[in-house]
């Protein structure tokens, strides 16, 4: 309703509605920032950040836990094996999707409706957890980048994002191209996903932030430690506290350096978080346009 | 590998060979280039989806991965049985069903009240800001936030119980006390989900008729009249499907928020459907079990779905299919 007002350029609303309004957006926005701000500022602190009390500035400012947490090997691989399963992941699941969605987004398709409510029931069940293992394990793929890809390919739910954007598609755009001999494929490249621009862009970083944040694949399909992916290598050294940790404080000792533990976790969380703190504000509002196409239809 | 393979191609064979009005080879052949491009994307939905739920028989089966799904003997029901017979398996069900209904009950309406207070701040800027620092914690994976709570949740070194202790307080284990705990899952919950479960009400706010608030301006409606009779009305719509697909997620506990914040000190009210399931098939290679613990959530779930939504249908005409 205020928005509505504001666009009607009428005002007079209560006063002391509106700041008790803003007073609990502000501070939703502080719940919201300020375990971020600990973390960034914990991880600048060369000591202990609560030591002598609560402070919102880094204690005894230092890059000396960044530099212990780049020069982790493990970190790197860590890095390597996310940015590949995210390029090689986010391109095939683009490439199926969208091949997938034409087909089914013409009427005249054999068995459209039948195939659609095949791939719409598995929003709603699935196998679980230990057949997909079995599934993953039988093909082969464990300790393969393909365990990371193949598995959640398409989603029953961008699938049906994607179909119902391509049914708005006027079909007048694809007889012209089809007097002219082409067939369906190179309608498809040539004419159709050049419309598709904004929804490539949504389903893109929707799956591309997914693969960059999914963790638990990597822990049951990859054993080796070499095939991880960075969340679970933070995962390691922050939750599990594994050697990684021990490891690093005792080089840093032996440099004569002091870093606290906080410290060097707080900057190994902050190493595989600051990709997605940089370009959430930038990639949000494709994210929000594909949940609002998602809520079209239900 | 072989069972694969034949659940695959016998699904595919069975629709060549169903009955079409016209003459389908005619109509396979105008599309070729169109099945072309379906084939891949349905041949995976066949084999990573629907194979799984195939794998689900080894539920009713003593598996062994030697002999595979297909090799392994039939023992009908022996496996719920044991599941049901056994105390540890109530125990997480009902952690499940604690935990879900106290973050459905806090996470369902939270989103709603946001979005209703976002939708009164006039000026669109600060609404905009607001809005999209409430997205961040959405883009956050649970791992990254459970190393950082952990953090910020420490009684020796966060900041909270350094807040607390300066006025005087005692900390609090947060992450190891089982009443803190199960708040914290909650509150972490609601925390991550507001900001991003608020978009689809904003949008659908947004497209409700603007002639509708000023007529209702003119009849001397106030702020909160025309929220009771304007606005929640209008999104009862959108209010029903969520709750139907919420309703689904009551028995489907966060996995990955548990997994990565639970510790020995809260198993007892923490360990949840989904861990047990993990620990029990991956760690203690007991497959057949925690395939069933798996069905026996995934049904329930499903008939939740199918019951809320027609129980919305009924109601309101206003269901998911």
């Amino acid at each position: 309703m205020g928005i509505v007002k504001a666009r009607l350029g009428a005002s007079g609303a209560n006063p002391a509605f509106n700041i008790l309004n803003y007073a609990f957006m502000l501070l939703m926005s502080v719940t919201t920032l300020y375990p971020f701000v600990f973390l960034i500022t914990s991880s600048l602190s060369g000591l202990d950040m609560t030591l002598g009390g609560f402070s919102l500035l880094p204690r005894d400012f230092t890059f000396t836990n960044y530099q212990k947490v780049f020069r982790n090997p493990a970190i790197a691989t860590g890095y390597y094996n996310t940015i590949l399963r995210t390029a090689i992941g986010t391109s095939l699941s683009l490439l199926v999707t969208f091949c997938l969605a034409w087909p089914l987004a013409k009427k005249a398709f054999p068995g459209r409706n039948a195939w659609t409510a095949l791939i719409v029931f598995t929003m709603f069940f699935s196998g679980g957890m230990i057949p997909a293992y079995i599934l993953v394990r039988q093909l082969h793929l464990i300790d393969t980048v393909w365990a990371l890809v193949l598995p959640e390919l398409v989603t029953a739910y961008n699938f049906v994002i994607v179909r119902n954007y391509m049914q708005t598609i006027p079909s007048s755009m694809e007889e012209s191209a089809k007097m002219d001999g082409a067939n369906d494929i190179v309608i498809l490249f040539r004419i159709i996903l050049p419309v598709c621009k904004p929804i490539i862009a949504t389903i893109a970083l929707w799956v591309a932030v997914w693969h960059w944040n999914a963790w638990f694949d990597s822990m049951i399909y990859v054993t080796k430690a070499s095939g991880q992916v960075v969340q679970l290598v933070m995962r390691r050294i922050v939750l599990e506290g594994s050697d990684q940790l021990t490891q690093m404080m005792a080089e840093a000792q032996r440099q004569g350096m002091v870093i606290a533990p906080e410290g060097l976790k707080a900057a190994t969380i902050m190493v595989t978080t600051i990709p997605i703190l940089c370009v959430y504000p930038f990639i949000q509002k494709y994210f929000v346009k594909g949940v609002m196409m998602g809520s079209l239809k239900g | 590998m072989a069972t694969n393979t034949d659940a695959a191609g016998g699904a595919s064979d069975s629709i060549a060979t169903a009955p079409r009005k016209q003459p389908l080879s005619r109509r396979l052949w105008d599309n070729r280039y169109l099945i072309l491009l379906f084939l891949p994307g349905m041949l995976y939905f066949l084999v990573f989806r629907y194979v799984p739920i195939y794998g689900l028989v080894i539920a009713f089966k003593d598996y062994n991965f030697s002999e595979g799904i297909m090799g392994s003997p039939w023992i009908g029901l022996e496996v719920f049985k044991e599941m049901f017979a056994s105390h540890g398996f109530w125990e997480v069900f009902k952690n499940t069903l604690v935990i879900s209904a106290l973050q459905f009950v806090t996470g369902f309406p939270a989103p709603i009240i946001f979005a209703l207070l976002l939708n009164e701040i006039a000026s669109l800027r600060p609404k905009k800001i607001f809005q999209t620092i409430s997205y961040l914690p959405h883009f956050v994976s649970w791992v990254i936030l459970a190393g950082l709570f952990t953090q910020f949740l420490s009684p020796s070194t966060g900041p909270i119980n350094i807040l607390i202790q300066a006025m005087g307080g005692k900390p609090i284990y947060f992450m190891a006390d089982p009443q803190w705990f199960i708040f914290i899952l909650v509150v972490t919950e609601v925390w991550k989900s507001i900001g991003w479960g608020s978009i689809i009400y904003l949008a659908a706010i947004s497209g409700i008729d603007a002639e509708m608030y000023e007529a209702a301006s003119i009849d001397g409606a106030g702020r909160w009249v025309k929220m009771k009779s304007i606005t929640l009305p209008s999104l009862a719509p959108v209010i029903t499907i969520m709750l139907i697909l919420a309703i689904g997620k009551l028995v489907n506990d966060n996995f990955d928020q548990i997994f990565n914040m639970y510790n020995p000190a809260v198993y007892r009210v923490s360990d949840v459907m989904s861990t047990y399931l993990y620990r029990k098939g991956l760690e203690d290679m007991e497959y057949s079990l925690a395939t069933a613990v798996g069905l026996f959530k995934n049904v329930i779930a499903f008939a939740m779905v199918i019951g809320a939504n027609a129980l919305a249908k009924r109601i309101n005409d206003s269901g998911i299919w």
